[in-house]
């Protein structure tokens, strides 16, 4: 049904802001294990490509297909969770009043997510295990009892990050994860998702340019809800109708 | 999951402590000593405590609602109402041809000229279908008006006004002569219940006694599904709804959940006061009443559960003491009671138990840590 290998799979898929398209006939297909970036100016689609994908924006028209014939339309956003895909949103969105640990525990993957299962349930010694190595790649072990809202800024993105990667999905979604971090976070946030690109796929939304440049492999830039340019940074940055874009607006901004 | 904190172990220490105290040492005092000694607990003071445990199971599930999962209800009334409608509507039937007018039907439905039982009565001729019902018909009516709302999700301030907007609806169906439910002046008058008569006080104090057991049974369903992870869903949803979808859980699904469990106790309240009270009307179930069950929770303190205890029996307390004395101050001094709650004690007299223990507990170890300074200096 869908080309072979592709994890995630969007076909003319248009939204409509009451006239506003956020997306227009767009066409998105990303590869298992792949990690692709997206890029492109304010108010070109981005995060509205990832609530697609995610069930939290219904399109207009178009279809999504997850891995080999999922189509994903008409699902609700924690059904398309628990399927396997998992969003990381731009500023970090935790369990404030829990505690570190209980925030991933809450996250983790589980057969089952209803009240009656979630009731009775408790968490098995592989399940600690679990989420005993994320605390170590998030590098919040010692944090594991504070109450997630006590954490800094950058600590919650990884918080965030580490929820996530417990829902062991097969492809995540990423929105701005640097945003406000130091450059020292910068790079270890750029680290840790290419080493999660070994196992999962993963889109990752991002306006800075040197972080796309550490991490990147394959870029898509959006403009105005369309595809307008995929290809390697080199590639996308020699590209005429993207320095457009960027440089253009860069001239009006001058005048 | 970590091991429980040394407040979690104070609180089972303090479950037992006060379960002892309402179940053993009060009984004892009622029917131990002599009615003029000092130690005696008066059948009266007795029966008005029960009714205020009986407020206590409502508080709970109304904490587990809005403490937890942050929805606040406005509507905790008309469960409750519902809950004691049912057993009302058996203790009715229960007096038979004792009545006024020595009808088998409901002296209200002879004064109003209804000559046949409506058939909605007769299935409470049975004392458990009675219960039952007033069980079931709360949480079935929560199951259905949450679903739809959940689902709509409407949420916040909307749902607090739509719960609202129930209880006004409910006050006024129940106020109607023609729903044959006694319109305003609603079900009084019981006589017996499974034979026993209402106004013996052995009658009284077995129904005191069973409204702190459904209190502990409450108290300790309520502290079961909080400490679940389950429990930790619902702070989740209060915390960020958003994320809980994109963590794979359906607020909805566990918010109607929750607000079953709370219209249950709600009912189980009902229930239990009926036949403590001797009366149940519109008044107690609309608008106001349900306002203050919020009230009641909000000065005990919120996602405690012990706070939703302390603040029902205080709350109540206190306007007995203050209806008595000063009738006419008692709307200003409980609206006063709740805007200096929500505006300097959010967290309300669990929140200010906690804030002294923490202080003390400050105290305690900086003084250790000024001796050992001086043993060094030594």
């Amino acid at each position: 049904m869908t080309e072979h290998g592709s994890i995630i799979y969007l076909e003319g898929i248009t939204v409509d802001y009451d006239g506003f398209k956020a997306l227009n006939n767009l066409n998105f297909i990303v590869n298992h294990r792949e990690l692709r970036v997206v890029i492109g100016p304010n108010g070109a689609g981005k995060t509205t490509l990832l609530d697609v994908i995610s069930g939290k924006t219904k399109p207009a028209a178009g279809r999504v297909i997850f891995g080999k014939d999922r189509d994903l339309m008409g699902m609700r956003e924690y059904e398309i969770t628990q399927l396997g895909i998992g969003r990381k949103f731009q500023a970090p969105s935790i369990y404030g009043n829990l505690s570190v640990w209980e925030n991933l525990d809450l996250s983790l993957s589980r057969p089952s997510k209803g009240v009656f299962a979630t009731l009775r349930g408790t968490s098995t010694a592989a399940e600690r295990e679990e989420i005993d190595r994320t605390l170590e790649t998030i590098g919040l072990t010692e944090q594991l009892r504070k109450r997630a809202g006590s954490l800094s800024h950058g600590q919650k993105q990884w918080l965030e990050i580490g929820m996530v990667i417990l829902q062991d999905p097969e492809l995540l979604l990423v929105d701005e994860p640097v945003a406000g971090m130091t450059d020292e976070e910068t790079e270890q946030t750029g680290r840790l998702l290419q080493s999660l690109a070994e196992k999962h796929a993963i889109i990752v939304i991002e306006h800075d340019m040197e972080f796309v440049r550490q991490i990147a492999r394959i870029v898509t830039v959006l403009h105005e809800g369309t595809v307008i340019c995929e290809g390697t940074v080199e590639k996308v940055q020699a590209d005429d109708r993207v320095r457009e874009i960027y440089l253009g607006r860069q001239k009006v901004a001058h005048v | 999951m970590p091991p429980p904190s040394s407040a979690e172990r104070h609180e089972g220490t303090l479950f037992w402590a006060v379960g002892f105290v309402l179940l053993f040492v009060l009984p004892v005092l009622n029917v131990l000593p002599a009615e003029d000694s000092w130690l005696h607990v008066s059948d009266f003071a007795l029966n008005r405590f029960g009714k205020f445990l009986a407020f206590a199971i409502l508080a709970l599930g109304l904490d587990l609602i809005w403490g937890y999962a942050g929805i606040l209800s406005l509507g905790q009334g008309v469960f409750f109402g519902i809950g004691a409608y049912c057993m009302g509507m058996h203790l009715m039937l229960t007096i038979g041809s004792q009545s006024v007018y020595g009808s088998a039907l409901p002296d209200f439905m002879v004064w109003n000229q209804v000559t046949e039982l409506p058939f909605f009565w007769k299935p409470f001729y049975s004392f458990s279908a009675a219960v039952l019902a007033g069980l079931l018909a709360p949480a079935c009516f929560a199951l259905i008006f949450g679903f739809l709302a959940f689902r709509s999700r409407i949420r916040g301030v909307y749902f607090a006004i739509i719960t609202q907007a129930l209880a006004l609806m409910a006050w006024l169906v129940f106020n109607r002569n023609e729903t044959n439910l006694g319109g305003t002046n609603g079900l009084t008058d019981f006589k017996t219940l499974l034979g026993f008569r209402l106004s013996a006080s052995d009658t009284q104090l077995a129904l005191y006694v069973m409204t702190v057991l459904c209190l502990g049974g409450a108290y300790a369903l309520c502290r079961w599904i909080i400490a679940s992870r389950a429990g930790r869903v619902l702070i989740a949803i209060r915390d960020s709804e958003q994320r809980v979808r994109f963590s794979g859980y359906s607020p909805s699904t566990y918010k109607l959940f929750v607000f079953v469990v709370s219209a249950l106790l709600a009912g189980l309240a009902g229930i239990l006061y009926v036949p403590q009270v001797g009366i149940i009307t519109p008044a107690q179930m609309g608008v106001l009443p349900s306002l203050e069950m919020v009230v009641w929770v909000a000065v005990g303190g919120r996602a405690t559960l012990v706070g939703a205890i302390v603040g029902a029996v205080g709350v109540n307390l206190g306007r007995s003491i203050l209806t008595n004395s000063f009738p006419e101050l008692w709307p200003f001094f409980l609206g006063g009671l709740f805007v200096v709650v929500v505006l300097l004690f959010p967290d309300g007299v669990m929140g200010i138990a906690k804030q002294v223990r923490g202080k003390l507990a400050e105290k305690a170890v900086r003084l250790p840590k000024t001796s050992a300074v001086e043993g060094e200096q030594a």
